[in-house]
């Protein structure tokens, strides 16, 4: 059959392309009202009251408060955030009441009837004040979580190093910014809550709604509708949004449709976690590294949510894809009266790893030494241990994408004649100052590299306590004469390919063609919790349970074949005679030698990882700083690509989101408040800003892995973009920036200041 | 305010306030939900429709401005089971992800493949500008656009 290893075109392509798929906003239900937020406009305070407009025709109005929220907890890690405020406010934006009401118009009118009358307290606004205790909000110190991991004696190795290199580097915000907003139609009848979404993971979205309403699981659906992206913005964002629509419908006894608009969504959602990473490292002359200390400080927000998961694949992430005899990593994060920060695509190591790539960009430079030969000099391999003492047993492709993106991108050739050190380039010269009138060229190229890895499926014993499951059906097809198959899954599809490879990897293992295999709408009434759609995990961890579904299905009918005779269809439908349901459900088992240990944060964190070598070629244009990206090349090694189109999709579009992170999105926060929550104002990349991207797929197949070996890549093409990027720039120019973003007005200030 | 005008090669009349957004007509009344919304103020392009031939955001359109016209949506370009050869470049060269963009994408590159059949990937790339996608790097879009031109090329000399 081979379906494995092909770019089939996408199953659920035709209705998307045909505009027939139906996202939440393209639904509705008879009878169903609007819904809207009041949210706070400050950042700290304490509500007295929800004044009502006595004007108002409040006639046909719902208005929901905190006292109407059965449980007012919001239930994730912590149980910290409420579902509504109903004492102190804590951040901007913090959701006081909802409104409901028929049409947009008498929706908008409710709203701007409602008055949130809040004492303002003073905030804490940065990760500094935070520390500092200027308020106390969170805990006793404002520290969400601490995680420490440490091998060797790192502090004694960087001491007596010859080469010692200290260094700080910064990222800011980012906002996922999915095209479709969030999104949420609720109802109750009497089976319960019923919630139609857009959204990553249906069991969150059900978990939420149990502790909320203090329903058991037979009384809750959690249905996904076709959903317009998420990069983790829909991870756990969404059980809000759910619980606030069903309040709405309980209250007014109607179906009740939220649909953010953009501002709502970009002030209001979880973004990518600000964060300051300071190293600390030893070497030797000819660049071997030795030791390192690394201090990991970001910022949560004003509540809990996903920070300490965040925090803690950053600090699994920041010593890089290096091997370090000695190491010392601290990670802590605080509480800010900012908006929740949370789940985006690389979830806490971009910022690491941004700062890991920076560090050995200026051990390069201190050396003198080809950055890209420096790194691969320090490579992991397999059979080192990283710094939680992981035995690094098999799947580690690093090295040849490092040598096939050096081939790929002329690397020898540009670095050497592009740049602000060659000769023919008198950059420095021209960046000291202007020359008007002179016909030298204004713009400098040059070229830069990242190394990076990422670790598929949960963190630790994620994947051990969670236990997947999968379970695939066999049907009556419709001739009644060839079985299907149905894989049900609470894996979603978000764009992604999910659905499409789930396919594959079914078919695959049954024998069967693909248009045999069917995937079921993740409900919660129908599929098993396949745990959430996460951490790089569909692929690697769920489609590996959904192998084991299909070829147990498959050894159950070639087994019948071989008692009964006939072809495997017919065996299959003698096996459908029966009066039970033809089923396997599969739990995911973790690898027996993947151990972890949560109290000492050693051992394997993850099962295995992916790796990548990123090239960007840029243009800097030195009278505006402009950067233009010429070239891209991202090398990945993803294990084995079941489906090579839909793989590579996922390298460049992860890219770009990176590349954007660094060349062109801002949030501008002041006062904890956005104040560009607009597409107008933040700027993502346009087709124009892309750069014609280059992939290449290296396959060191895990043993573990379906389809002969898929590692998970969701998140490691967001990882290497941005440092590639400020590496290039730095060759072209001689500009060392360690902070994000590189705007050209960050690029100027910092040619100014020659920082 | 009565509207007529020509939706999809149909004839179509209806009320509308005159200052009613197209996007809201389209999505509403008229039941034609391929068409997106975004943001709502001209930036994203998800919900790209050609008024007389011309890419325009529905959400910036009013009722009004469509009286007489002709409004295509990703709804006359094919249907699911029968769809037009730039839908199927995109199922097959991985133009559309999650797909939130892509009607809004297709009316952009259907007008310009109407207007230049042979387009550079420059001339495709400044045609679809205006349309943003989160999820495709773009790459896969201006595939899928070329492959289409390329496919209507070697069927017309064939
Ligand atoms: S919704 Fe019209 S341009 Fe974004
Ligand atoms: S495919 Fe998702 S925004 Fe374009």
């Amino acid at each position: 059959m081979a379906l494995v290893g092909r770019s089939v075109p996408r199953a659920d392509g035709p209705a998307k392309v045909a505009g027939t798929a139906r996202y939440v906003d393209d639904l509705t239900r008879p009878g169903a009202l609007l819904g809207a937020t009041l949210r706070s406009p400050v950042a700290r305070g304490r509500l007295r009251g929800i004044r009502r407009d006595p004007a108002f025709d409040w006639a046909g109005v719902t208005v929901v408060t905190a006292e109407d929220v059965p449980v007012n907890v919001v239930a994730l890690i912590e149980e910290d955030q409420p579902v509504l405020a109903s004492d102190e406010v804590r951040h901007a934006y913090e959701p006081i009441a909802l409104v409901a009401a028929e049409d947009p118009v008498r929706l908008a009118r409710a709203l701007r009837a409602l008055t949130p009358e809040i004492e303002p307290l003073p905030p804490v606004l940065t990760v500094a004040d935070a520390l500092a205790r200027k308020a106390q909000i969170h805990g006793p110190d404002n520290v969400f979580a601490t995680y420490r991991i440490s091998k060797g004696d790192a502090a004694q190795a960087i001491a007596s190093s010859p080469v010692r290199l200290t260094g700080r580097y910064r990222t800011h915000h980012q906002e996922q910014l999915y095209i479709e907003p969030q999104g949420m139609l609720a109802f109750w009848d009497a089976n319960g809550a019923h919630l139609v979404g857009s959204l990553q993971c249906p069991f969150y979205v059900h978990k939420g709604v149990k502790r909320t309403f203090s329903l058991d699981d037979a009384h809750v659906d959690v249905t996904q509708a076709v959903t317009g992206g998420g990069f983790g913005g829909k991870e756990e964002y969404p059980t809000l949004l759910a619980l606030h629509a069903l309040l709405l419908a309980k209250k007014s006894g109607r179906p009740v449709k939220m649909i953010y608009n953009r501002q709502e969504d970009v002030e209001a959602t979880t973004k990518r976690h600000p964060c300051e990473v300071t190293i600390e490292s030893g070497c030797d002359r000819e660049g071997n590294l030795s030791a390192v200390s690394i201090k990991v400080l970001m910022d949560g927000g004003a509540y809990v949510t996903l920070t300490p998961v965040v925090l803690s694949r950053a600090a699994l992430h920041a010593a890089g894809a290096y091997r370090w005899e000695h190491v010392a990593i601290e990670a802590v994060a605080v509480a800010t009266n900012t908006p929740p920060n949370g789940a985006f695509r690389g979830f806490g190591a971009p910022q690491t790893i941004w700062a890991i790539e920076r560090h050995m960009d200026r051990i390069a430079r201190e050396l003198s030494a080809d950055p890209l030969e420096l790194r691969e000099k320090n490579l992991l391999r397999v059979g080192d241990t990283t710094p939680t003492g992981q035995f690094l047993k098999e799947s580690v492709g690093v090295q040849r994408c490092v040598e096939e993106a050096r081939k790929a991108s002329g690397w020898d050739k540009k670095r050497a004649s592009l740049g602000a050190a060659a000769p023919t380039r008198p950059v420095s010269a021209l960046l000291r100052r202007s020359a008007p009138g002179s016909s030298a060229p204004r713009k400098a190229r040059g070229i830069g590299a990242s190394v990076f890895l990422h670790g598929a499926g949960f963190t630790g014993s994620g994947e051990r306590r969670l236990k997947g499951r999968v379970a695939i059906d066999m049907l009556r097809g419709p001739s009644g004469k060839k079985p299907l198959f149905r894989i049900r899954t609470a894996s979603t599809e978000i764009g992604q390919g999910t659905e499409t490879v789930f396919r594959q990897i079914a078919a695959e293992a049954l024998w069967v063609s693909m248009d045999r295999v069917e995937f079921a709408t993740p409900s919660t009434s129908v599929v098993p919790d396949s745990g959430p759609t996460v951490a790089s995990r569909t692929v690697m961890i769920v489609g590996s349970i959904v192998e084991r579904a299909a070829r147990d299905l498959f050894a159950r009918t070639e087994n019948e074949r071989q008692k009964g005779g006939g072809s495997f269809d017919d065996a299959a439908l003698r096996l459908l005679a029966g009066k039970e349901p033809v089923v396997s459900e599969k739990t995911y088992e973790t690898p027996g030698d993947v151990v972890w240990d949560d109290e000492t944060y050693r051992g394997d964190a993850y099962p295995v990882f992916a790796w990548g070598c990123d090239i960007a070629e840029v243009e800097v244009d030195l009278d505006t700083f402009e950067t233009t990206v010429l070239g891209f090349w991202a090398v990945q090694d993803v294990g084995k690509a079941i489906n090579p189109l839909l793989c590579k999709g996922q390298i460049e579009g992860g890219t770009l989101q990176a590349i954007g992170w660094a060349l062109n999105e801002r949030l501008v926060v002041e006062e904890g408040r956005i104040l560009n929550a607009r597409m107008a104002n933040y700027i993502v990349p346009t087709s124009l800003d892309a750069p014609r991207f280059t992939t290449v797929l290296v396959e060191d197949p895990y043993s573990m892995g379906p389809g002969g070996g898929a590692k998970g890549i969701g998140e490691l093409p967001m990882d290497g973009g941005a440092p590639a990027i400020a590496a290039a720039i730095e060759h072209a120019t001689g500009i060392v920036r360690d902070d994000l973003p590189l705007l050209p007005e960050d690029l100027f200030a910092a040619r100014r200041t020659g920082t | 305010m009565r509207i007529a005008f020509v939706l999809n090669g149909k004839k179509r009349a209806l009320d509308a306030p005159p200052l009613a957004r197209l996007l809201d007509l389209l999505r509403g009344p008229l039941g034609l939900t391929g068409t997106k919304e975004g943001c709502g103020e001209g930036e994203c392009g998800s919900c790209t429709v050609l008024l007389d031939g011309v890419p325009v955001n529905a959400c910036l359109v009013v009722a009004g401005q469509c009286d007489g016209r002709t409004v295509l949506t990703v709804e006359g370009l094919g249907t699911k089971d029968g769809l037009s050869d730039l839908q199927d470049a995109f199922v097959k060269e991985g133009g559309a992800q999650c797909g939130i963009c892509t009607p809004g994408i297709l009316m952009a590159a259907h007008a310009l493949l109407t207007a230049n059949p042979q387009p550079g990937e420059g001339e495709i790339r400044e045609s679809i500008a205006g349309n943003v996608c989160r999820c495709t790097g773009y790459q896969r879009i201006v595939e899928s656009i070329r492959h289409a031109a390329k496919e209507r090329a070697s069927r017309e000399s064939g």
